[in-house]
């Protein structure tokens, strides 16, 4: 049911005369529905301005929320959506921000049982459920903005190199290896050798919580790679249930070392640069 | 048709390769580098692919057939200076360039050829101590 020019005008003067009172309402729905985690001069502000504009877009000849007059009236429902989604508030929460309206018009001409009052209002109510379904989808895509976002501050995130000794860097892995991940942990940790010169690299597992199959071999192949390049790679930081899944799984390491904690990777590389690490006796304090 | 250099520092001979190897390049390279290790009684190959972009099974064929030809005339040869995506690339093909030993830039691969020079030696060294003992 498309909006004729009569009924845009009938609607428009509907939502002027009865601005102080319809905006009240719909503010009094809206705070309920978000038991108070915004605060009600926000609401007030925000009913406001969507009032305003839905108002201002009826004057101009809207038809549909598509064409080009509803372009502000967007602008203001997909930066309410926004601020919601970032705020952590549910998608229904938002959508009802916007069909409150409706409760809050319904009120009003409820008395006035007239026909034309009646088509006008479901005319609207058309367009209120459109303006409902951009909220909706304007949510979705922030809200899917956002976990594309962490996704990729994980990845940059959790892969450091760091430099142990002179000739010997650490990769401690934390977190589920998947393929993308796995790829972005061998690539830095080939870069590092290569910059820095290093021929040996400890692959700590402490952090990873299952390995499977899939883990291990990505943990060879970047093994293997750094063979190609020259350096060697040691395997460290397997904790028990993790080399009893190994043997369960049937991964073979071959000729890889492998061992238990970084401590014994790292004293096992300096063993092999010849690096002799001797204890004297702790200084006494005086 | 373009020709590799091979330069001889020392007791090594470093081949670099900065240009696209073509069959007729690598088989020249492999004819010069014999010659010049008999000529000079080289004991260590160091290649240096740092500039190679593309390694793949030809180029890698041919490194190993070099590493071959210098072992039976008693020089140890070393790979250095491969790029991680080269690497990465070479695994995920499930290619292994068998019998070459590998380095991360020329230093360290003059080491290498060093240290396995010196564990000849010691090895040496120790088969005539245990002739001795035995003679003795």
């Amino acid at each position: 049911m498309a909006l004729d020019a009569e009924s845009r005008s009938r609607l428009s003067r509907l939502l002027t005369e009865h601005a102080e009172r319809l905006t009240e309402r719909w503010t009094g729905l809206v705070v309920a529905s978000l038991r108070g985690r915004l605060s009600q001069a926000e609401l007030a502000r925000q009913v406001r301005e969507l009032h305003r504009s839905m108002i201002d877009a009826l004057a101009g000849g809207l038809t549909d929320l598509a064409d080009e007059h509803g372009g502000e009236l967007r602008a203001v429902l997909s930066e309410l959506s926004r601020g919601r989604a970032r705020q952590g508030f549910s998608a229904t929460e938002t959508a009802i921000s916007v069909f409150a309206i409706k409760d809050a018009l319904l009120e009003l001409i409820e008395q006035d049982r007239d026909a034309a009052t009646l088509r006008d209002f479901l005319a609207l109510s058309a367009l209120i459920d459109q303006m409902g379904l951009f909220t909706f989808e304007s949510y979705v895509r922030t809200r899917e903005s956002l976990i594309a976002d962490q996704a990729e501050q994980l990845l940059e995130l959790s892969t450091p190199v760091v430099k142990l000794w002179e000739g010997v860097v650490a990769v401690p892995l934390v977190g589920t290896l998947d393929s993308a991940r796995a790829q972005v942990v061998m690539e830095r940790l080939l870069q590092t050798l290569v910059d820095t010169g290093s021929p040996y690299a400890i692959i700590d597992i402490t952090g990873v919580p299952a390995v499977d199959t899939q883990v291990a071999q990505h943990i060879l192949k970047t093994v293997v790679a750094a063979r190609l390049m020259g350096a060697d790679c040691i395997i460290s930081g397997i904790r028990p249930q993790i080399a009893q899944t190994i043997v369960a799984l049937g991964i073979e390491f071959g000729d890889i070392a492998t061992k238990a904690s970084l401590a014994d990777a790292l004293r096992h590389v300096l063993r092999l640069t010849g690096v002799e690490t001797t204890s004297r006796r702790a200084r006494r304090e005086a | 048709m373009e020709r590799v250099p091979i330069l001889k520092i020392g007791d090594i001979l470093l081949v670099s390769i900065q240009v696209d190897m073509s069959d007729q390049t690598a088989v020249q390279l492999q004819e010069d580098l014999a010659e010049r290790i008999v000529a000079t009684g080289s004991h260590g190959v160091i290649i240096d692919i740092t500039a190679l972009d593309i390694v793949d099974s030809f180029v890698g064929r041919m490194l190993s057939a070099i590493a071959s030809i210098s072992k039976v005339l008693d020089a140890e040869t070393v790979v250095v200076g491969m790029r991680p995506a080269v690497a990465i690339t070479l695994v995920e093909l499930g290619l292994s360039l068998n019998g070459i030993r590998t380095a991360l830039n020329v230093e360290r691969g003059m080491e290498l050829i060093a240290a396995a020079r010196a564990d000849e030696w010691h090895e040496a060294d120790g088969d005539e101590d245990a002739e001795t003992t035995a003679t003795s």
